[in-house]
Parts: C-alpha cells; structure tokens; sequence
C-alpha cells in the first residue's frame, strides 16, 4: 500500500465514519467495483462513501439534503453537494457516473418514476433500496388495526413522515418491467438489512421482505 | 501583455506576499486572491493601517490555512494601489500618473499577472486557489483560464457573473467619486488632491452592502452616538452614522479612488459563461479541479443562489465539487470573520485534498 492510500486511511478512520457501516450499505459497497465513478444521493454522514474511498479506492461524490450532513461530509474531506433527488439530478450528463447510489430514499421522493429514470440516465449503473411495504408486518397492522402501519423500519407516524410515495416490491418490479429498466441484480432484505435467501421477485420476497435492494440500468 | 480589453500593457509591476515555505516537490502552494479593497498583506499587519492581516484568522502558522503546511502567496491585483500597478502609477510615456488614461482591466488580466508571478516562482500547479468576493470571482477564472494550474479552488461568497444588482451598486459608488470636484476627471494627483469625499460615500454605500439587515439591526438598532436625543440636524445623531461615516474616512487613507473605479469595473464585467456560448457548464469541461463552493445564508450581495449556479454547471460536466451553505448573520463578510462552521468545513475540504495530492501533514 502506498503512502498516500495509508494517509488516506488514516484521515478517514479519524473521521469515525468507518466503524459501523450498516449491513444495507456494505451490501451496496460490495455491488461496485474498485475505482468506479460513484454518485450517492441522499448521502447522510457520507458513511458509504467513506467507506468506498478506503476499500475500494473511490473518488466519490454526494448529495445530502441537510446542510449539516453536507457540512459535516465535506469536513471529512468527501466532495458532496447540499440538494435532493427530485431537484437536482438534472444538470448531470448522461453516463456521468458508474453507479449512482439511491439507499431509502425512493420513497421520499416527489416524483419517483423520473427520479429511477434520472438515476438509470446520469450512471450506467444505479442501486436503490427501499422499505417493502407489501411486508406481512405493514399488511397485518393496515388489516387489523385500520391504521397507518408504524413499523420498526417505518417508525414515523403518517403527519410526519418524509415517506409520500410507498411501493412494494412487487410495485417496483413492475415499474421497471413498464419503462424499460433492467434489474441487473436484486436482493431481499430484513429490517438490519442482512439479505434472504429467496427470489426477491417472488411472492415470498414481497410478503416477508423488509428492504428490496436493486441493480439496475437502462435497456440499451 | 495583450489585455482583455485588447490594449497592448506593460511593463507593470506585480506586489505579492509570501509565507510559508514551498515544498521541494512544489506541490504546497496556495493563492490566496484578495477581494475589492483587499491586498497582499493577507496574513500580516497592513503597512498603512497597522491592523492585523484581513485573513489572518484564517490564514497563518497553525490556522486552517497553515503556513507551516502550505506556502501561500497573495498578490495586489492589477490596478490596485499596494504596489501592482494602477492608475495611480506614473504612465512610462507620458511621466504622468496614468490616472483614467489607465487601460480598462478585467478578472481575467488580474489572473494572468498572478500566473506570471506562480510561473516566476517556478511552480507548475497551485495545490489549491482561495478566495472570497472578488477574491472568488477569480479562483473561477483561475480554474477556468489555467485548468492544469489548479488542483482544488474554493470560491468564497462569490458568483460566475456580476448581478445587475451589484453593478448598480457599483455604480453609485463609481458617481459618488466621479461627482467629488476634487477629482478632476481622474487627474487629481497632478492637481494635488484627492476625491476623499466621493471615495468616503462610495465606501459607505458598499459597505452597507456587506452586511445583513440582522447585523445593521442587532449592532446599532436605532442608537444614538454619545447624546441623550435626536438633534433635530444632519449630525451623526445615530450610532449605525456614525460607524459609516468612519469606515469611510479610514477607507481613503489607504485606497486609491482611480484603483476603485478600476476594480470595481472588473468586477462588472465578470460573467465566465460570456466567452463559453453563455452555457457557464462549457466553462468547466473536462476540468479535473477538485472545487469547494461555500456560500452565507445572509449574503444578499453574493446570494447562495449565485453558488448555486455556479455548483449546476460544475455537475453539468461531473465535476469534484462540495457545496456548502453556511448558517451566518453577518451578511457577505461573513467570510472575513470567525465563523466556525466555515472554518471547519474549509480545514476538511484542504485537508481531504491534501491527502489526495499525497501531501504530508507538517
């Protein structure tokens, strides 16, 4: 390891970024390959990204919403802009990136049909993971108690939750099968984001699944 | 050198400040570029005012632009009034001072001097160029202008073109010189005087603008300079008067009024996207610069909005660039001030950067 990679490290390990990266995102990592161009939207505390600078040697970029995520990112020497999915992807050219990363953000989105487009468009690969919520938890809790479901994943109340636009698993199959995006990759996820076994587009997935996490790109 | 204007100009002078050392890779230095009534004097006491340097809370041994790090080099832009030559220089054919006869500059003749001096000081790439207002307005050409030069740029409080708004501000200040009869149309040094009422005025109306509404309220609210009642005259009864009136007396002890007039059209003439099909994007292709855009949630001289801007066209072509917006009251000084928030994420940005170079921590 060269010099350079070691101090690399060593800032990055001081930031504290590196010690929990949650299984979801580890998942994610292990989806992009060494030195690939990396776009992370809705990018938090830049955990992932740190922790494809260390493993893997990418020059990543974010995008965060709240400033004080963004601050504290570039504070930590990752380049990340303050915006949001729905209003700032346009500018990006197309094939700009090789992986954009979209991780439980689909859902807050305003308009999540152009933002899996977008996504599909700027990076000739995207990952996205979203809570599932044709989960039997959500189904149980909608059909015996005739409320909004609050869940361990889904802790918020419906006044107050960022979540506007919910999809099942089985929803987002079929919105890729309809305009034209190819699930490269899918993976069924628990609540701590530790993967099933069972086919992620199967009926099993869509009941018992609490995540879905996808590869994707364009038809070309 | 050809100017932008397209007058052939020279010989001139370059002023410049150094600290620091340069590394035996070359690989440390910093630009700092000042903004419209800055200088070199960035991390030192000013040679006329004997106040401390006008960065040097940023920019020293330790600070977050570490001279024991970084070497860091400011120069006096063209047309300023520090030792870079101005107006106020005598013009080599006529033995006069140059006085309005003095060729129109623009921020892209500022850079080329500054490279002139970065190439005499044997350095190929700048690690990184820094600078607030004006100061920015250059770190964009710079990246713009010399790509190969600039590894990471941090334009501070800044825009990629000057707003119509800040042209008519200009404006005002430049009339309030220009209607001083102690000016002589431009020809004062000859007459032995100066325009120090105009230069006073446009001063004050500038600096009003460098702060917020919040700062004016919170700093002076409607209190009276040492008196119990209004005084029913044109006496500073008001304390917000009397601090204008005396930021703009002290402002013409050491500024030059040609050199505003000068600078401040530089400024108004600013716009990258104007030579780049007006697509500001076209500016940045292909560039490789690692940028730091920071803005202030209460400049309303150089708004966020304009960062913004500036932030889209560098995603237009996928560029490095951090964005960050930083929670402030203190109107479009801010970032002459201590202001943590800013401090930290700017230490960050180099630090990353640094690493990124292969940069060794002193």
């Amino acid at each position: 390891m060269s010099e350079t990679e070691l101090d690399l490290e060593t800032g990055l390990l001081e930031t504290g970024l590196l010690s929990d990266l949650r299984p979801d995102l580890r998942l994610i990592a292990d989806m992009v390959p060494a030195g690939a161009r990396v776009l992370d939207i809705g990018c938090g505390d830049g955990a992932l990204l740190a922790y494809l600078a260390k493993t893997k040697g990418v020059d990543g970029r974010g995008m965060e919403l709240s400033q004080t995520g963004v601050n504290s990112c570039v504070r930590h020497g990752l380049s990340v802009i303050q915006g949001d999915a729905d209003h700032d992807l346009a500018d990006y050219p197309s094939d700009g990136f090789d992986y954009v990363v979209l991780s439980q953000t689909l859902q807050a989105t305003y308009n999540p049909l152009l933002v899996i487009e977008t996504l599909v468009r700027i990076g000739r690969h995207a990952i996205v993971s979203f809570p599932n919520f044709g989960h039997w938890r959500i189904r149980w809790h909608l059909l015996t108690q005739g409320r909004m479901p609050v869940t361990p994943l889904l802790s918020q109340s419906w006044y107050d939750t960022p979540n506007i636009h919910f999809c099942t698993i089985k929803d987002f199959v079929a919105l890729c099968g309809e305009r034209g995006v190819t699930i490269q990759r899918c993976l069924s996820l628990d609540r701590f984001g530790r993967p099933y076994r069972f086919d992620p587009k199967g009926h099993l997935a869509n009941l018992i699944a609490e995540q879905g996490l996808f590869l994707l790109s364009r038809e070309r | 050198m050809r100017l932008h204007g397209g007058v052939l100009f020279g010989p001139f002078t370059v002023a410049y400040q150094t600290y620091g050392t340069l590394n035996a890779e070359r690989s440390n230095a910093i630009l700092v570029c000042h903004a419209l009534t800055g200088d070199q004097y960035v991390a030192e006491a000013h040679p006329i005012t004997g106040k401390p340097g006008w960065w040097s809370r940023l920019v020293g041994p330790g600070k977050v632009v570490d001279t024991d790090r970084y070497f860091v080099i400011c120069c006096n832009v063209l047309g300023g009034c520090m030792g870079t030559t101005g107006p106020k220089d005598l013009d080599p054919a006529t033995g006069e001072p140059w006085g309005l006869s003095f060729p129109v500059i623009t921020i892209a003749d500022m850079v080329r001097t500054q490279k002139l001096v970065v190439d005499h000081l044997g350095i190929e790439s700048l690690f990184c160029v820094l600078g607030g207002s004006m100061g920015g307005m250059q770190v964009l050409q710079w990246a713009v202008s010399f790509p190969d030069a600039v590894f990471a740029a941090v334009p501070i409080a800044t825009a990629a073109r000057h707003s119509a708004q800040n042209i008519a501000f200009h404006e005002v200040g430049r009339q309030a010189i220009m209607a001083d009869p102690n000016w002589h149309g431009g020809a004062y040094q000859s007459q032995g005087t100066a325009p120090a009422r105009g230069l006073a005025v446009a001063r004050m109306a500038a600096h009003i603008t460098y702060l917020s509404e919040r700062t004016l309220q919170t700093k002076f609210g409607r209190n009276l300079q040492n008196r119990g009642s209004v005084t029913y005259g044109f006496d500073a009864d008001f304390e917000v008067e009397s601090y204008l009136r005396h930021q703009g007396e002290s402002f013409v002890d050491r500024f030059d009024a040609n050199s505003y007039l000068y600078i401040t059209r530089a400024m108004d003439y600013f716009d990258l996207a104007a030579e780049h099909d007006g697509v500001l994007a076209n500016a940045f292709r292909a560039t490789k610069t690692r940028f730091c855009v920071i803005s202030f949630t209460s400049d309303w001289l150089f708004p966020t909005s304009e960062s913004r801007s500036v932030v889209r066209a560098l995603n237009a072509v996928a560029a490095n660039a951090s964005f960050v917006e930083i929670e402030s009251d203190k109107g479009h000084d801010a970032f002459l001030l201590d202001e943590p928030e800013f401090f930290a994420t700017l230490r960050g940005f180099l630090d990353g950067c640094a690493r990124h170079r292969g940069l060794k921590n002193s």
